[in-house]
């Protein structure tokens, strides 16, 4: 019998995600991705000072960060023709690294851990078996049995209280949970420590952008001043700071977060042959080590693969209006010239439609509209973005240290490559990416002083910062990798002042609905084949949908193969 | 699950902390709130016998910057205040359970806690279509306020989404989108504004309410005295530059690698009220201003619609730093009438002469007046 699963909200993800799915014989073999919520932030940008915009679009996200504001700042920058000094794209480099490191940890631990770990059954380990694994597997000092047996204690004084927190009502005891008891102690000791740990690297965002979330961005370059010999500067202490901060946070994700990932990875190798998706990927690249300008020595290369062929790596243009489209067939929004064509961003439009049902409603009626996401195709193709496609096009663009990297963590798993395309690969290429972002923050910190001995302080460039200097019309595209993906920012500017501003962010590739021609975006193609035994307790299709680690609020419902209503979820 | 909760200091001693270490951590609460020292006695006996005050976050409008925010509080650190402080049982950013079973444990609280759990708001509610332009498990986010807040006992509105409508509701608000005080009657609602708030602001204000069990002293506009009470201009170690007139004239020139007054930058600091140049961000390493950027103002109603964000105020009041927001009012922004000069002459002639009087001689190659 088929059951139609409704999960909303979908929680430990960003915004407000809902997923519908039919699963018949404990496999989930249809799906359908809404996002729920809308702000309208196009529309609000229209007219506003171009130089004001990465504020704006920062706002898009606090989860991740800055990587709006950085979009912005260089689509801005692009329309301009402005050329950012060496300096202030190392800082911003710097961030970026900064904001993938606590991303891809607080996503391992908090967003994603409690679909493998399973937080009541490390109340049964022995403190000292945790022990004994924790210290085969790495060399982090907290580790003794004693460590480990009073976060028991405390784990036990929690469940004891009967007040249960942010662990009531998890799917404890499922069946698809596979960890030891000593290994659940673990990963439940190093979501607290993680906690902690999280709060540190993200410095790195207030000494160069003065607080975090949402530090400051600057069109031209960054706005903190260098001076070595001034205390009101970017000075020797300060970037000392930085330079712990990076070091701190590269030992923890060598000693904890990858070691955990391996540990985890070990015991659900199974998950390497389900959640694959989509077989197209798609990097814009990022961390310019010649200036933005010169893509080709990213370290993040750009590029697109179809149908998974790793030999051929394809060229991607932001500008050309052949290649990324976005289609509203399933979206409530109307175009001016009809719903079915496909617009260019620079092109774009961003009216506010809604045909759903109105609410309260049980089911939205997926063969019409049911999404306020757009649906983005590159080529016409559906694409997937994220640490999986960014690894696979550096893998595929033959960069060596990825290749070293992906090769030697498949042999250690003892899996084959196919298990790259899956959930789990998903899983593993987001920490793998955090290993090379954390040692290239340390090229990128060792440059800046580098300049800074050299006597180049510069960080910003006031050529274009008087709109007296610009042309009457310009277009601009800002391209970026965001810690969930591909992202771009597109304006155009009339009289000093944004004509049109479109984003197009990573979980609009990812979750959007259908298009006109019925392909799947990949949220909805990866749950294809992800099981469900009890639905009930979808806790595999969180494995999956957190896999993507989804920026926009979610929700699941349950109905049967004839529509029925299986389960009420709207207990509010 | 045992029927009767621990109290703070029951777990506190499970945890294997001792009675020292409590009441340390009690001290600390209470220096954090603002207490004084003759307060203690009240906050270690509050802390002895309450069980973990039921709390429910939702989140609405929102980039989730507030939840983001709260996780880099540095004291306390959050995973105290989530596993031992508070029971914070639904959350749709940290919790366990989706779907269905989140709800259910939403619905828990709401039954077995009415009239006793803290209802905390991230995000604005959406009032055009219907509400149609924000929805979770089918409902409205309207729909759902309203239900939850019937059995608070305090509603905190987290951010500028909640307290003021942030930037969804700037110009032309495409989604109606509404801040909780304008929703919402009959209840307690405490206003914690800016794009996000400060982390430690965000703790101390629950610290408040778990260890006094009564609401912070408000302003006029529902925010907490002790964060929200001084300007950023007031509080800013950049002001004795805007006092003596020297101003940073341009990104990365001289007077910026000097650290000099931001004003001309358009920095917001003399119309904001925030604790940043106090608390400063992320266990006090730095705040907008000191990295070099003005203030764009993210804790004031309509900041962004007072933009462009880098022309600088036209001109504002000469209020004195003991002005609070009450006084003041919330009418300030850009264009306001009396000058800059105004301002300069009425309270810092005197300073300013003495300053101009020392560095006479010494060299000043940019130095500008104020309100030149």
């Amino acid at each position: 019998m088929a059951k139609r699963i409704v999960v909303d909200p979908i929680t430990r993800i960003e915004g407000h995600l809902r997923i519908e799915a039919e699963v018949r014989d404990g496999k989930i073999v249809d799906a359908y991705s809404s996002g729920t919520m809308v702000r309208g932030f196009e529309i609000i940008l229209k007219g506003r000072d171009p130089r004001d915009a990465w504020a704006f679009a920062e706002r898009a996200c606090g989860v991740c960060t800055t990587v709006h504001a950085l979009a912005s700042v260089r689509t801005v920058e692009d329309a301009l023709q402005i050329t950012v000094p060496p300096n202030a794209e190392l800082i911003r480099n710097l961030m970026f690294c900064a904001q993938y490191m606590q991303d891809h940890v607080v996503h391992f631990y908090h967003l994603h851990a409690l679909d493998w770990v399973d937080v009541v059954s490390a109340l049964k380990a022995d403190p000292k078996k945790t022990s004994d694994i924790a210290q085969s597997i790495s060399s982090w000092p907290k580790s003794s049995p004693k460590y480990f047996a009073d976060v028991q204690k405390r784990l036990t004084a929690f469940v004891n209280s009967g007040q249960l927190g942010i662990f009531a009502n998890g799917y404890w005891g499922h069946a698809a949970y596979k960890l030891p008891a000593e290994v659940n102690l673990l990963g439940t000791a190093h979501y607290l420590e993680a906690l902690e740990w999280q709060k540190e690297v993200v410095k790195v965002h207030t000494i160069f952008g003065g607080k975090n979330p949402h530090p400051n961005y600057l069109v031209g370059g960054a706005a903190c001043a260098i001076n070595p010999d001034d205390a009101n500067a970017i000075n020797a202490e300060r970037l000392a700071y930085v330079g712990t901060l990076l070091d701190d946070a590269r030992e923890f994700i060598e000693k904890v977060y990858i070691p955990d990932l391996l540990a985890v990875a070990s015991f659900y190798k199974d998950w390497g042959a389900v959640g694959g998706g989509l077989s197209n990927y798609l990097a814009y690249g990022d961390l310019p080590t010649n200036g933005y300008g010169d893509p080709s020595k990213f370290k993040f290369p750009r590029g697109a693969i179809l149908n998974r062929d790793l030999s051929k790596v394809l060229e991607v243009d932001g500008k050309n209006a052949e290649q990324i489209e976005e289609y509203i067939n399933h979206s409530w929004y109307e175009y001016s010239d009809g719903d079915t064509k496909g617009k260019h961003p620079w092109v774009g439009e961003t009216k506010l439609k809604y045909s759903g049902p109105k609410p309260p409603y049980d089911f939205l009626n997926v063969e019409q509209k049911y999404s306020w996401l757009k649906t983005p195709r590159w080529k016409g193709n559906a694409m997937e973005v994220g640490p999986l496609a960014r690894l696979l096009v550096a893998y595929a663009s033959g960069n060596a240290e990825v290749k070293e990297l992906v090769n030697g963590t498949l042999k250690k798993l003892d899996v084959p490559v196919a298990a790259l395309f899956s959930t789990l690969g998903r899983t593993a290429a987001r920490g793998l990416e955090t290993v090379l972002v954390s040692n290239w923050s340390k090229e990128f910190y060792s440059q800046l002083l580098a300049n800074i001995k050299n006597g180049d302080t510069r960080v910003f460039n006031g050529a274009k910062w008087d709109p007296e200097t610009w042309p009457k019309e310009a277009k601009g595209v800002g391209l970026t990798e965001a810690p969930r993906g591909a992202l771009a920012h597109w304006i155009v500017i009339k009289d000093k002042k944004i004509d049109n501003y479109q984003l197009v962010v990573p979980s609009t590739w990812n979750a959007s609905p259908r298009d006109g021609k019925g392909q799947m975006s990949a949220y909805e193609a990866a749950l294809i084949g992800t099981p469900v035994k009890n639905p009930d307790q979808p806790l595999e299709l969180l494995r999956t949908i957190h896999s993507f680690d989804p920026c926009i609020a979610c929700a699941v419902h349950l109905y049967d193969e004839r529509g029925d209503y299986v389960h009420h979820i709207n207990t509010y | 699950m045992g029927d009767k909760p621990l109290s703070i200091w029951e777990q506190a001693q499970l945890q294997g902390y001792s009675r020292r270490e409590f009441l340390r951590f009690a001290g600390w609460l209470a220096a954090m709130a603002g207490i004084e020292v003759s307060g203690l006695g009240q906050v270690v006996k509050a802390m002895d016998t309450k069980s973990r005050l039921p709390v429910v976050w939702f989140h609405f409008q929102e980039c989730t910057c507030c939840s983001e925010s709260f996780i880099r509080s540095s004291h306390p650190i959050v995973s105290d205040i989530v596993l031992d402080k508070i029971s914070l049982d639904y959350t749709e950013t940290l919790q366990a359970a989706a779907g269905h079973q989140a709800e259910e444990a939403l619905h828990n609280t709401m039954k077995k806690y009415k009239g006793e759990y803290l209802m905390l708001v991230e995000g604005s509610v959406p009032m055009e279509n219907d509400g149609v332009y924000c929805c979770i498990g089918g409902r409205t986010a309207l729909d759902i306020v309203k239900e939850a807040a019937e059995g608070a006992k305090a509603i905190v509105a987290w951010g500028s989404c909640a307290s003021n409508g942030c930037i969804q509701a700037s110009k032309p608000n495409p989604t109606g989108a509404t801040p909780i005080h304008k929703i919402i009657s009959g209840k307690p609602i405490i206003n914690v504004p800016g794009c996000p708030p400060i982390a430690e602001v965000m703790a101390g204000t629950i610290v408040h309410l778990l260890a006094f069990d009564r609401i912070p002293q408000l302003d006029g506009l529902g925010r907490p005295k002790a964060f929200y009470s001084r300007r950023v201009h007031d509080t800013c170690y950049r002001r004795p530059n805007y006092d003596a007139g020297l101003f940073v004239d341009s990104f990365d020139d001289e007077n910026a690698k000097r650290g000099y007054c931001l004003y001309k930058m358009g920095c917001r600091g003399p119309v904001t009220y925030n604790s940043c140049g106090v608390i400063r961000w992320n266990n006090g390493v730095s705040y907008p201003i000191q990295s070099g950027h003005g203030c764009i103002g993210c804790s004031e109603a309509n900041f962004w619609d007072n933009g462009p964000f880098y022309q600088h105020l036209a001109s504002f009041p000469g209020f004195g730093i003991e002005t609070t927001a009450d006084t003041v009012g919330v009418a300030l922004g850009v264009g306001t009438a009396v000058g800059i000069a105004a301002h300069a002459v009425s309270t810092n002639i005197r300073k300013r002469k003495l300053i101009n009087e020392g560095i006479a001689g010494s060299e000043q190659p940019t130095e500008k007046k104020g309100g030149a």
